[in-house]
């Protein structure tokens, strides 16, 4: 690990000015590659110092700053440096938002849980091992127009949809696949104030830049999510399917969200995860379901029309059938759930 | 070019980016460790899990894989099972932190959970039951160890390469009905 400085804050407003005294005006490379970075639970920043993926001049510690959970008529409000694992463990969120509960429960193990913020959390970092190992040379997101070791390499844990000709690192999350599923918003603190935007909007398609990973500047820190209440959340579950069966990343995931009119479905919402290279909202597939009876052959055409656009390569094409068998089974496990009314 | 508010100064080690000296400079850090303080002049770049083998000599704690993947390095802090090779020690300060040294009693009585391991011979090499134990502490006390899925599920995060699985899920069975109250207490 290289040496870098150390400052602790103990408010957003703190961490964010000691973030622009430490850029100094420099020129901003992208957040994941900036010279100034902030930490709290670790998890990722460290691991990364620790390869030499990342190399911040400068640590601003924000662990110290409180979160707290609001759970009101109007949805659920999430600070960012709430842990992953009491948001998993909350009983109203357990009862209420059970898909938000399970993604972060099936994530990580609970050390990590309890050392993890839910802000960290949708910022972590991609797994794929070109990316982690600083030996291969070609690396889009670690080394911009260095090239794509994954693309002729081994790829099976690599992504199908969302890809580019120049990264198909997978978004390794599961905590995001239920904040797009459930149209949350997160608020973003800088410099110039508060500014909210839609969480299906943080993060960005690799495209021809890699290394850009979300619309945060250097200078920007998530305060909080927010969650909208609705009819579907009571009736909603994240399902991961792994190589283990715990403390494992996602082959393919889904996070289901329904509305149930007798047997028909008034809304659907679906995130998909382990199988895209950002949190992936399958908006194609909620359109084939809404207003149609749930069944298997339903769940069966959503499914295809949500790998319609998806790309295999030579070790990851499982995945296709794989997601569409998950997000079968995730709609129709969501179906059956008994949910007080 | 504004400085931050006064009280967010940079201090002596502290300073930021490019207005730093020497980034090398050794740091106080405060410890407190199975209820003694330690006084620590550390690298800034020091994990919690070196500074307790290295610098304050409590070898209890292991380091398996360094990267948050073994769970062989778990200690508590404040009670909350966390890894020590992805937590810098700088940022441990101020916790109540607890090492498979501190959990047996004064007068030497195991706690429930090293004398299950013991009962149920909960190990082969040895090497992540330390890191197995303190876990298996927070997994009771976390009301996580109410079933044989939910102790495999909350105790995922301690890989054992012996695969002493069966033997850690019936050590953990046996010391939650006697870990009767959450925390650390040895008997």
């Amino acid at each position: 690990m290289r040496p870098f400085a150390y400052h602790r804050a103990e408010t957003p407003d703190a961490a964010v000015k000691a973030a622009v005294y430490a850029l100094d005006g420099e020129a901003q490379a992208p957040p994941p590659g900036a010279p100034v970075q902030f930490i709290a639970g670790g998890t990722t920043m460290l691991d990364l110092m620790k390869l030499d993926v990342m190399h911040p001049r400068t640590l601003i510690d924000i662990s110290g700053i409180s979160g707290s959970i609001e759970i009101g008529e109007g949805g659920l409000r999430l600070g960012a440096l709430v842990r992953m694992s009491d948001a998993a463990d909350h009983p109203v969120i357990r009862r209420d938002y059970p898909m938000i509960a399970q993604s972060l429960m099936l994530a990580a193990s609970q050390q990590l849980r309890n050392m993890a913020s839910l802000g960290g959390n949708v910022l972590q970092r991609t797994r794929c091992a070109y990316f982690r190992d600083v030996t291969y040379a070609q690396c889009n997101k670690r080394r911009p127009g260095s090239g794509c070791a994954a693309l002729q390499g081994m790829n099976r844990q690599h992504a199908v949809l969302g890809t580019s000709d120049a990264c198909i690192a997978t978004y390794p999350g599961d905590f995001a696949q239920a904040l797009i599923a459930l149209d949350a918003q997160v608020e973003i603190v800088g410099p110039r104030g508060t500014r909210r935007l839609a969480f299906a909007d943080l993060h960005r398609a690799p495209g021809e830049r890699p290394d850009i990973e979300t619309v945060l500047a250097a200078d920007e820190l998530i305060g909080a999510f927010t969650v909208p209440a609705g009819p579907w959340t009571r009736r909603s579950l994240y399902l991961k399917i792994r190589d283990r069966q715990s403390y494992a990343f996602a082959l393919a995931s889904a996070a289901v969200a329904l509305e149930m009119d007798g047997g028909a479905m008034r809304e659907v919402r679906i995130g998909l995860g382990g199988v895209a290279t950002i949190p992936w909202r399958a908006r194609e597939a909620e359109e084939a379901l809404r207003g149609k009876v749930l069944d298997e052959d339903s769940a069966r055409v959503a499914a295809e029309a949500a790998f319609a656009g998806a790309h295999g390569l030579e070790h990851n094409s499982f995945k296709i059938e794989l997601g569409k068998r998950t997000l079968v089974r995730a709609l129709l496990g969501a179906g059956r759930m008994e949910v007080p009314q | 070019m504004s400085l931050p508010p006064s009280e967010h100064a940079p201090q002596p080690g502290q300073s930021l980016g490019r207005h730093t000296s020497d980034v090398r400079a050794l740091v106080p850090v405060r410890l407190r460790v199975n209820g003694v303080e330690h006084a620590l002049e550390l690298d800034i770049r020091t994990t919690l899990l070196d500074a307790l083998r290295e610098h304050i000599g409590l070898t209890g704690s292991k380091k398996g894989c360094d990267q948050g993947q073994c769970g062989a390095c778990t200690v508590l802090l404040d009670g909350r099972r966390v890894l020590g090779c992805l937590t810098l020690a700088v940022m441990a300060q101020g916790f109540e932190i607890t090492t498979i040294e501190g959990l047996a009693g004064a007068d030497g009585a195991l706690h429930p959970m090293q004398q299950a391991f013991i009962d149920h011979d909960a190990f082969q090499c040895g090497y992540c039951t330390p890191g197995q134990i303190l876990s298996a502490v927070a997994c009771v006390a976390e009301g996580h160890a109410n079933t044989d899925a939910d102790i495999r599920e909350y105790m995922s995060g301690n890989l054992c390469r012996c695969a002493a699985y069966p033997n850690i899920l019936a050590a953990v069975k046996q010391a939650r009905s006697v870990q009767a109250h959450p925390g650390m207490e040895g008997a």
